[in-house]
């Protein structure tokens, strides 16, 4: 029945269609049609579209098969059909990109861009810049600038959009033809003004001055074009947010009266803008929601998604402007467009009050199954923050989410709803017994190995606390039975977890782990060998360090110190403490997110800056990178040249980058590079210079230095000043101009070689006193300090900066206590505690460090003193 | 580039609005699609699926806008055709619906009103030059559909005659007297 379906469907559409199953070879031999002459354009022209409507189903030419057409379709150029010629660009556009050779019709394309016929001219100036290549841009500059001049509008708007895309590649280019462009935004034609005003926004974007000497007129004026207006809304915007003096009074006033604009467009343009602004005026705030509250009331789907999404943004920034517009959110709820009920139902749950959750949660649910999976997770982080909202909530909202975890969803989901029980689970003590419970249900049935794997890890981590402990075992002993591999092996690390923290169920677990020694897989059983020997020991201190607490080296540093190892010195044994350790993520969702792609990964400084460091000669010699420190800013902001430095810091060496910006355009910096000034027993081994800093464009120059023996002498401030060759260019061509150019030097501002550079800190579990007990036979230095601060909180607050350690160690209320501990490069480990109390003359602060090195102690004492 | 940040939420001032635009059949198969940003479903197996996803979701509720993937996309059909113009989801909507509009308007002249699959398959040339007027590379090139038409409809009838066969002659008459009438 399906064929004969199939069947008659086909017939239906292929009676009139000549693009039905069309085959690759066949219609690129119809190409050769192309040589006949005369050329016949409507036979031509088809076989045309047919290239670019298989092109366009996604089919792929050979780098052969593309310079075959593209050099076939150049015969066509002899005729003069309008159509055929359009078709042929779109051809050359299309295939510019597999072709080899494609600049062969470069002189065609210039021709017809010059010529009479009008129709050919825009399209043709579009089909050329997507041919040509910076070297070739001399050659058809000339053109480009009187296209942007000329009477039409197709053509000069066809001349001023490939000017930007060619910027892309010739950043100076576009400038140089800013005259005509600025010229082109007074134009009577909406779009040329349009492209006109794009190209110098991009081309002035780093540029304060000039934008505002762009704009400044423009506001004064209506400008024709509604893309244009909400491009300059923009661009004033941001202007506004860079300047909170009194300056910017006249942009705001400028947006206001966009307020009254007709269109829709720009009223919407205008009240985002101003409540997105960094500093919203107060009595613009109340018109701008005004627009959205109306917006929510439209006929037409758009728009209402328009208001309703930007509210939602707004609830952590402006809640009671949110709250005010409860009413129309709440006609919302039940709009037929699910993305737009989402939005209201997921603001409201955010700014209403305890009362109202229960009524829009029963909502939610009625139409929970329709939306997308990324409007679901939407949700899912909107429970989230109400769990942490309404606390005594959790019973109905864990149970809602146990009922979603059941549903159909993607891993995205899943792991989303997952990821708020485990939250729910941590924050909530009360909420505890139930969020683990509704996981162990979850994981009976989950397909998702990755999240089971994250689940049995939660469980073996919070399960051993319970009151019950043993209901968990009986879950995750099941998943030993009857899942994969991996799955199995995270079971069994998840039960010994319970061996090593709760001692009477220690025989139960031992049995299970040694049945699990018999199992097929390889980790499996290696892992239940393992723990099951480190029970045996009943060694606390061993299986503290490595079955209960074990410190996690970040994943993508590992792998690459395990291959540096293995390139240069695999004999001698690896030392996993070189590898930092994974930083624990901060929590920030504030917003009600929707962009769940486009979001860049997390990551860490280390990750970000290992490829320009793998560029220094000889960094493999230095060792594994143990620290690269937060950048610190060495020259003022809005100066030249603008410096940044990046402490790298290796185990005997700390590798300086000074990240150059160059910010005068008429300037080039030749030979760049830092003369250090470091505290004595600091030895420069290396310097990397920067051969050319040209405008905006940031390079590095690097710095290696030694480390002195004794860590005592690491503590030091050094002096930098850069020095380089100055040549002065054409700010628009970014030629130089001849001659030898000049020395000059710019002081940078100092900075400290501190210990807080020099240490990783771990982070604590709740178990810090038994860690530190466990030390107690460990060397510790203890001393008294009186601190100039006033108050203890603030004391402890710098204490914790000059050590390196996150704030979060700060514990206490009346009498602060500092309990850190991490790692010093090299590896020696060590734990601080530090009181600090007021004192009739100020604060006191009783520290005391312990670490297998004596220096090591010395050193975090002395950087405090 | 490590120095600049991405200010606040504001929308960003860049001509390089449309992410992509594309026609669907009443299967949820591609008849014309363009991607203009190449961060955005840069390969044709992300773009198919993509496609196949967004016509699942919207083919059965006409509500005209859906936020899919992190792009806002909005939407128009007509008989057997879906018309979409995707976004940024940081974007203006109202700028995007008017490239739809525009999109679809120019389609609909080129067409004469017959909004639907096998009329659009005949005039395709056209509709791709209709296409390649709008949208530039991400940049909204045109949104008025007259002009747009204007630049696309260019299978003109004063074709040279020696250049013509005879079918086509015969045909090209035949058409004009049917379009006469109709007025």
């Amino acid at each position: 029945m399906s064929s004969f379906k199939r069947e008659k469907k086909e017939e239906e559409d292929g009676g009139g269609s000549p693009y039905q199953s069309l085959d690759k070879t066949i219609v690129l031999q119809e190409a050769r049609h192309f040589n006949e002459t005369p050329v016949n354009p409507r036979k031509c022209s088809h076989i045309l579209s047919k290239i670019l409507f298989l092109l366009n189903q996604g089919e792929k030419l050979s780098t052969q098969e593309a310079t075959d057409v593209f050099f076939a379709t150049t015969k066509l150029f002899q005729s003069k059909d309008v159509m055929l010629r359009r078709m042929v660009y779109l051809c050359i556009k299309e295939l510019s990109k597999l072709a080899q050779d494609v600049i062969i019709v470069t002189s065609s394309l210039t021709k017809d861009m010059t010529g009479k016929e009008d129709l050919y001219r825009a399209a043709a100036i579009r089909a050329l810049c997507s041919i040509t290549d910076s070297t070739m841009l001399q050659a058809i500059e000339r053109y480009m600038k009187q296209a942007i001049v000329d009477k039409n509008p197709a053509v000069r708007s066809a001349a001023l959009v490939s000017a930007l895309h060619l910027s892309s590649t010739v950043p100076d280019l576009v400038r140089r033809w800013a005259n005509e462009a600025q010229e082109a935004v007074n134009s009577d034609n909406a779009m040329v003004s349009y492209h006109a005003l794009g190209i110098l926004a991009s081309t002035r974007r780093n540029d304060k001055l000039s934008t505002v000497k762009l704009i400044t007129p423009l506001t004064k004026y209506t400008l024709k074009s509604q893309y244009a207006l909400c491009l300059l809304i923009r661009m004033v915007a941001q202007l506004i947010d860079d300047d909170d003096s009194e300056a910017s009074a006249p942009y705001v006033r400028f947006i206001q009266s966009c307020l009254g604009h007709k269109s829709e467009m720009i009223l919407y343009e205008a009240a985002h803008a101003i409540l997105n602004l960094k500093k919203t005026p107060r009595d613009l705030a109340s018109s701008a929601v005004s627009v959205l509250q109306l917006f929510c009331g439209s006929s037409k789907a758009s728009l209402r998604l328009a208001g309703a999404r930007t509210l939602a943004r707004l609830t952590s920034k402006h809640p009671t402007a949110v709250a005010a517009c409860a009413v129309d959110l709440e006609n919302l709820i039940s709009d037929p467009n699910r993305s737009v009920a989402t939005l209201a139902v997921t603001t409201l749950l955010a700014t209403g009050a305890e009362s109202s959750v229960d009524r829009l949660m029963k909502q939610i649910s009625s139409f929970v199954s329709e939306i997308s999976d990324e409007f679901k997770i939407v949700v899912v982080k909107a429970i989230r923050r109400l769990c942490q909202k309404f606390p005594r909530k959790h019973q109905s909202l864990a149970a809602f989410l146990a009922g979603m975890l059941r549903d159909e969803g993607g891993l995205e989901y899943k792991a989303a709803i997952a990821d708020a029980i485990i939250a729910l689970v941590e924050e909530n003590p009360d909420a505890k017994e139930t969020g683990l419970a509704h996981l162990c249900e979850f994981i009976e049935d989950c397909e998702h190995t990755a999240l089971a794997v994250r689940i049995l890890h939660l469980l073996g981590r919070e399960g051993p606390k319970s009151r019950q402990p043993s209901r968990y075992i009986r879950f995750i002993y099941n998943r030993v039975i009857l899942e994969s591999g991996p799955v199995r092996a995270a079971a069994v690390s998840a039960v010994a977890q319970f061996g090593a923290q709760r001692p009477e169920l220690l025989p139960n677990i031992r049995v299970l782990l040694a049945r699990c020694e018999m199992d097929d897989e390889d980790e499996v059983r290696d892992r239940a060998i393992y723990y099951n020997a480190i029970l045996d020991t009943a060694d606390q201190e061993l299986i503290n360090d490595y079955i209960i607490d074990v410190p996690k080296p970040n994943p993508v540093l590992l792998e690459k110190a395990l291959r540096d190892h293995i390139a240069n010195q695999p004999q001698e044994p690896f030392d996993i403490m070189t590898v930092p350790t994974e930083e624990q993520k901060e929590a920030k969702e504030d917003v009600a997110e929707i962009e769940v792609r486009n979001k860049p990964k997390q990551m860490s400084l280390e990750e970000i800056y290992s490829e320009q460091l793998a560029k220094v000669p000889g960094i493999e010699k230095l060792g594994p990178l143990f620290k690269t420190n937060t950048p610190v800013e060495l020259t003022e902001a809005e100066t030249e040249y603008r410096v940044r430095l990046l402490k790298h810091v290796f185990v005997r060496h700390i590798v300086l980058q000074f990240e150059c910006i160059n910010t005068l355009s008429d300037q080039i910096l030749e030979q760049v590079h830092v003369r250090l000034e470091c505290p004595p027993d600091y030895e420069v081994r290396c310097i990397l210079p920067c051969a050319k800093l040209v405008y905006d464009k940031p390079a590095s120059v690097f710095v290696v230095v030694d480390f002195p023996s004794a860590y005592l002498d690491s503590l030091g401030t050094f002096g930098a000043t850069l020095e380089f060759v100055v040549r002065d260019c054409d700010p628009n061509t970014g030629i130089p101009d001849p001659g030898e150019g000049y020395a000059d030097t710019y002081p940078l501002e100092e900075f400290y070689m501190g210990c807080s550079d020099q240490i990783r800190a771990r982070v604590m579990g709740d178990d810090w006193d038994q860690t530190w007990e466990r030390a107690a036979n460990i060397l510790e230095i203890s001393d008294t300090y009186a601190l100039p601060d006033q108050d203890p909180g603030a004391a402890a607050k710098s204490v914790c900066e000059y050590l390196g350690l996150p704030k979060a160690t700060i514990v206490g209320d009346a009498v602060k206590e500092i309990r850190g501990g991490g790692v010093f490069r090299g590896g020696a480990p060590f734990l601080v505690k530090a009181r600090i109390a007021s004192s009739n003359v100020g604060v006191t602060m009783l520290i005391a460090a312990r670490s297998p090195r004596e220096d090591v102690a010395q050193l975090l004492l002395a950087a405090v003193g | 580039m490590v120095y600049t940040t991405m200010e606040g939420a504001l929308f960003e001032p860049t001509l390089y609005i449309v992410k992509g635009m594309c026609i669907l059949d009443n299967d949820g198969n591609r008849v014309l699609a363009k991607y203009y940003d190449k961060d955005v479903l840069p390969t044709a197996k992300e773009q198919k699926a993509f496609e196949k996803n967004l016509f699942n979701k919207t083919h059965r509720a006409n509500s005209e806008i859906i936020i899919l993937d992190g792009l806002t996309c909005v939407y128009k059909s007509n008989v057997d055709l879906f018309f979409y113009v995707m976004g940024s989801s940081h974007e203006n909507e109202l700028i995007l619906q008017s490239v739809l509009n525009a999109l679809y308007e120019s389609v609909s002249i080129l067409l004469r009103r017959n909004v639907e699959r096998r009329i659009l398959m005949e005039s395709l040339d056209a509709v791709m030059l209709a296409f390649d007027e709008i949208c530039d590379r991400g940049v909204i090139l045109d949104s008025d559909p007259t002009s747009i038409v204007g630049r696309a409809a260019l299978r003109t009838e004063d074709v040279p005659l020696g250049e013509q066969t005879v079918v086509q002659v015969l045909q090209s008459a035949k058409e004009q007297l049917k379009w006469s009438l109709l007025k």
